[in-house]
């Protein structure tokens, strides 16, 4: 048995408590032996990352390097760990995102000076590097958990940092109750999610008590999924479906489904812009990533039963949140309406059940991830210079910050999904295989494209160009650590634009595998063209 | 030899890259390397050529596969390329006209700040227009498609100081996103019913689809030709695009870029022969948008979007030539190249008359000009001749062509579009000598500007002058040529394939109508702007001048359609989903728990206390829960 998976969650978790555990102060050294120490830390995630995804192969087991240990005995409760290809990516994708959104912040989160010349709270810097790595452990362990009460336990557990990210580190861009506000996007955060952990806990118990009462006594999901395949675990039509909506309920509140998305912007747009890269980008992804997982594996027939009802919600998503993003004067918000509406869109790939749609919606899980990552930080490094959200506060940033701005509208290309830039793969790829099974839904999608476009160079417009305005005078362009954090995703951008096929190759088997347990197969083309292939090219 | 084709494509993106990244090292000598970098392609362009030249007309067509670039179950997109007839004949065309407006940029932009980075846009939408015409698959033909739109966006918004530029660029953009819709829904129905994207796949496949899925593709293409090459409906861009610096309008809003449409229709040549039903939509949308395109022409009095307006009635012949089918397509082409020729120098002509009049768009504050700019007149009215179909000229050669097409048509249908193509002629005539009247001849209405500049009109330097005078070269000649023994439609026969329609007119009668309607629009034109003085202020005019002033009212008409109830909705959802939405499910949690109370106290200071009871909750419930089952 090899240790490279406990290896990678536990990494950063000891990380996150040796950060918690160095000494506090206000001295520019302490703050600094926290930030590397956290850096270092994040960044050995990151190898050990690439190290699961070098040493999974594709065409082998559904679920590789798997690690067990028992914990509660008596219910079948054991911390199992394996990794198949859409985990690998989503690990990877973590492990890349969150040194960067480290080196984004910081400094956003230094002690807080009080007028007479103390220090409030003077281990906000360890807390806060800390509480980002805690983060990141119990992703990657939601990731990789192979037992679904030990991803249940994460999945809550990543609340309570996530919880205290959210309502203890602000952007300092917001109005003079901004500290209320944040208290209230923080704890409406925390119901949204704790409410559907609640539903989702009954059915976790649920699901254990119909399969312990067929002498299947574990929450081990490849068992599970294994006995529903062959017939030894019979769950009743009825609750499969309650069982299923349980389950469902949890993830679409985060990842988030329309009309379950309204903590998303407040969460996104009060949090600092590395809390909100962590939330949408990766946290999100949780939700989705476990709909494809626990859903389609557990309860294969309910999901497909329920599949139109969800694509029609994820629909409503697109276009709703694409509308919303529209009309928004905060740039944060407008960031996370448009990330309600590719949510939509890797929900809809999801249940479209086609191969295309549902490689398109992990791939879109990553390319967002990445995308949006650079769009948020930039936005908050604009923010931060001109010390408002609003946009009506900016204008003309490319006559002064080129660099800024290049890189704004790159991410901003990105969000539109521009041919060349990842986000158009998996983007097709979700419409093409929505269209081949469900063509009117498929249409009425490609109506994202157009507002993408339409919210994206608008924002890009107001901010960047027509003349410089005041407050935007003296701003400064990007300085070498914000160039570091923007340049790697901006290659990775390109990169997984222009040749994606290390993630779909990832990727696909694990697809395949999931399409067999919903018994889904592709449409067969009406008058199909005899299969070339590349090589047979002259 | 084949494996030059995909270095016709990575030269100008070599620049663009270096140029966006290198930074001030290319600030002194970048400008240099974009020029020498389209040439390079222009030379691989010239090489190919040859080189195909030397094969038999049926080994013409060569193809070069770099990568699979998406693969997942059936679906398969490589980056290929596919040399051809058709794709040659654009390569020479975008290389050779971009080297040329490069070269003229060197002269037009030598002041500009931002001159790199305007060679490095120039660059990329070289590289992306390159692969447009290249690609052997439509996935790969839409990358290129929306790159030309982002060079585009980028050029358009080059002077993003000024928020009518930065607008335009948007409304380009966002104008062809609409028509790139078009091109996806396209593909997609492609896979659904091939299961494949690439041309020739889709071209082997077609004759078994029904009718019905081919007219569908076929109409989702014309959506995406009627964008990128501003026909009507998706026309109200074009004229806003000439908030870019000139050699941009010359390049890719006249020459290049605004005729992929033509291009696409073209290379769809065998879906668009199999759907009658759309290719009679292709041609009224040709009919529609020359007749559109000429009368806003006539209106205008800024003098880049009085040739916007042509550029978008030359292309409606194209778009009607090629809607056709095969007794078109050639055609379509051919006067493409040709008035990628004559339009591009007549722009170049108008950059520099801005050049040496502070800027100046307005043409009723020209006048009397060709004696302060002789090179620049001479060039100009050789565009001028070509392009109003003057005997011996490119465009007499191309237009006429497209006239006797029209009439070849058909029966009613014939007798229709021969008659608007030769409205289309007459008005083309008028506008034109419109424009020569307004700006070279005349008294002097130069105008000072708002800082006080008086115009000292000068001759541009011999870098802009002399891509001036390459074109005009073309314009004079290359329809001559073309026409010579039908070279040019013999060239793109295996392509396009080739049919003689059943004309009821003769060539000669037809060249003869025509002539009579060019100098009808010519005389009207002096007898209006020629014999009588112009005013400075331009007069009220009829309904249909304002109007057309107005550009037909696309505006208003868009505006009132999408834009206001558009934000209307954007702005009432934004309410809703804090009231409603967010309400409801704040209320329906509220009622299930009973937590509208706390939530006030949450901001009252207590909210961390409560979140960990909230979640130790929580765990108390599954320990419990678990004890349960257990007991």
């Amino acid at each position: 048995m090899s240790y490279l998976l406990t290896a990678t969650c536990a990494v950063p978790a000891a990380g996150a408590v040796l950060t918690a555990a160095l000494p506090g102060g206000t001295t520019e050294a302490r703050r600094r032996t926290a930030k590397l120490t956290a850096m270092a830390v994040s960044t050995a995630a990151l190898v050990l990352a690439v190290l699961v995804a070098v040493r999974y192969e594709p065409g082998g087991d559904r679920y590789q390097l798997t690690e067990s240990y028992s914990w509660i005995r008596s219910f079948g409760i054991s911390f199992s760990l394996g990794v198949d290809g859409i985990g690998a990516v989503l690990v990877l994708l973590t492990a890349v995102l969150v040194p960067i959104v480290l080196l984004a912040s910081w400094h956003d989160a230094e002690p807080i000076q009080n007028p007479d010349g103390t220090f409030e709270n003077l281990r906000r810097t360890q807390g806060f590097f800390a509480l980002v790595l805690a983060v990141e452990a119990m992703v990657i362990v939601s990731f990789l958990a192979t037992d679904v009460f030990v991803f249940y336990v994460f999945f809550e557990a990543m609340l309570i940092p996530m919880y205290f990210l959210i309502g203890g580190f602000g952007d300092r861009a917001g109005g003079p109750d901004a500290s209320a506000q944040r208290s209230y996007a923080a704890v409406k955060f925390l119901l949204y999610n704790l409410l559907g952990g609640l539903v989702m806990l009954a059915a976790v118990i649920g699901l254990y008590v119909i399969a312990a009462g067929q002498g299947l006594a574990t929450f081990d999901l490849p068992t599970l999924t294994n006995a529903i395949a062959d017939g030894r675990l019979v769950i009743d039509p009825t609750a499969e479906k309650a069982l299923f909506l349980g389950f469902f309920f949890a993830f679409a509140v985060k990842a988030p489904l329309w009309p379950l998305h309204t903590w998303l912007p407040n969460a996104m747009g009060e949090a600092t812009a590395g809390t909100a890269v962590l939330i949408t980008a990766v946290v999100d992804k949780v939700g989705t990533f476990a709909m494809l997982r626990f859903c389609l594996g557990l309860f294969p027939e309910a999901s497909t039963t329920f599949g139109p009802v969800i694509l029609v919600l994820a629909l409503i998503g697109i276009v709703y949140g694409a509308l919303l993003a529209v009309g928004q004067k905060d740039i944060k918000r407008l960031v996370a309406y448009a990330s309600i509406s590719h949510f939509g869109f890797i929900i809809m790939g999801i249940f479209a059940f086609t191969t295309q749609a549902q490689s398109g919606a992990t791939l879109y899980m990553v390319n967002h991830g990445i995308s949006t990552a650079a769009w948020m930080l930039v936005a908050g490094f604009l923010i931060s210079r001109r010390g408002s959200r609003l946009i009506s506060d900016f204008g003309g940033v490319q006559k002064v910050a080129p660099v800024l701005a290049g890189t704004f509208l790159i991410g901003g290309l990105a969000t539109l999904s521009l041919p060349g830039l990842a986000p158009f793969v998996s983007e097709f790829l979700v419409l093409v295989g929505t269209f081949s099974k469900y063509p009117v839904i498929g249409i009425i999608a490609t109506l994202g494209i157009v507002l993408a476009a339409l919210y994206a160079l608008l924002l890009y417009q107001r901010t960047m160009t027509g003349p410089v305005k005041e407050g935007v005078a003296g701003m400064a362009d990007l300085k070498v650590r914000e160039l570091a954090v923007v340049a790697p995703l901006v290659a990775l951008t390109i990169l997984l634009g222009v040749y994606p096929k290390p993630l779909t190759d990832l990727v696909n088997p694990t697809v395949d595998a999931t399409q067999s347990q919903v018994q889904q197969t592709d449409p067969a083309p009406a008058h199909p063209v005899a299969a070339t292939t590349g090589g047979e090219h002259k | 030899m084949n494996s030059l084709i995909p270095l016709l494509v990575a030269a100008p993106l070599l620049g663009a890259t270096l140029l966006l990244l290198g930074g001030r090292l290319f600030d002194r000598y970048g400008h240099w390397l974009g020029t020498a970098l389209a040439a390079t392609s222009f030379g691989l362009g010239l090489a190919l050529f040859s080189d195909m030249l030397g094969r038999d007309a049926e080994h013409r067509s060569v193809s070069q596969y770099l990568y699979t670039w998406i693969e997942v179950g059936d679906f398969k997109a490589d980056v290929a390329f596919q040399l051809d007839q058709l794709s040659v004949t654009f390569v020479l065309l975008i290389t050779g006209v971009g080297t040329l407006i490069h070269i003229y940029s060197m002269g037009y932009m030598a002041h500009d700040p931002r001159r790199r980075r305007f060679f490095a846009y120039l660059n990329l939408f070289l590289a992306a227009m390159l692969l447009l015409v290249l690609a052997d698959n439509y996935l790969l033909l839409y990358a290129g498609w929306e790159g030309v739109g982002l060079a585009s966006y980028l050029l358009i918004g080059f002077w993003q100081h000024k928020p009518s530029a930065a607008v335009a660029a948007k409304k380009a953009f966002l104008v062809n996103r609409v028509g790139d819709l078009g091109l996806s829904i396209a593909i997609m129905l492609m896979f659904v019913e091939f299961g494949d994207f690439t041309f020739s796949g889709v071209f082997g496949a077609a004759d078994q689809a029904s009718e019905g899925k081919l007219t569908a593709i076929a109409l989702m293409l014309l959506l995406a030709a009627c964008g990128k090459s501003a026909q009507v409906p998706l026309q109200s861009w074009l004229g806003d695009a000439m908030e870019g610096p000139t050699p941009v309008s010359a390049l890719i809003h006249a020459a290049t870029m605004v005729t992929a449409g033509v291009y696409l229709i073209t290379r769809s040549s065998v879906i668009f022969n199999l759907a009658p039903d759309a290719q009679t939509v292709v041609v009224v949308v040709g009919a529609v948008t020359l007749l559109f395109g000429a009368i806003v022409g006539c209106a205008k009095d800024d003098i880049k979007k009085a040739l916007a307006g042509s550029t978008m009635s030359q292309i409606g012949y194209m778009v009607l030539a090629a809607g056709l089918g095969p007794i078109g397509y050639a055609f379509a082409i051919m006067h493409l190249v040709t008035h990628g020729f004559f339009k591009a120098g007549l722009f170049l002509g108008a950059g520099s008359v801005m050049h040496g009049m502070n800027d100046e768009v307005n043409m009723r504050h020209y006048g009397g000009l060709r004696k302060y700019m002789p090179v620049t007149f001479v060039t100009f009215g050789l565009g001028y001749l070509a392009i109003i179909g003057f005997p011996g000229l490119s465009g007499f050669f191309s237009k006429d062509q497209i006239i006797e097409a029209a009439f070849a048509k058909g029966g009613t249908e014939g007798w229709i579009l021969g008659v608007c193509t030769l409205v289309g002629a007459a008005v083309t005539a008028f506008y034109m000598t419109r424009v020569m009247l307004l700006t070279f001849f005349g008294e002097k209405r130069w105008q000072t500007d708002d800082e006080g500049h008086e115009p000292h009109p000068h001759e541009s330097p011999a870098v802009m002058t002399l891509p001036m005078v390459v074109l005009a070269f073309g314009s004079v000649f290359a329809g001559g040529l073309f026409a010579w023994n039908e070279s040019f439609v013999d060239w793109l026969e295996p392509v396009t394939g080739l049919a003689h329609g059943d004309s009821p007119l003769n060539a000669t009668t037809v060249t003869l109508l025509t002539s009579v309607c060019v100098l009808a629009g010519v005389l009207l034109s002096w007898l209006m702007y020629g014999r009588s003085s112009v005013p400075v202020v331009p007069p009220v005019g009829s309904l249909l001048t304002r109007a057309a002033r107005r550009d037909l009212l696309q505006d208003d008409f868009n505006h009132a359609v999408l834009v206001r109830p558009g934000s209307a909705l954007a702005a009432s959802l934004v309410y809703l989903d804090s009231k409603a939405v967010d309400g409801f499910v704040n209320g329906l949690a509220a009622a299930i728990g009973g937590i509208s109370g706390r939530l006030r106290r949450i901001q009252t200071g207590y909210v961390r206390t409560y979140a960990l009871s909230m979640f130790g909750g929580t765990l108390v419930l599954v320990a419990t829960t678990l004890l349960m089952r257990s007991v």
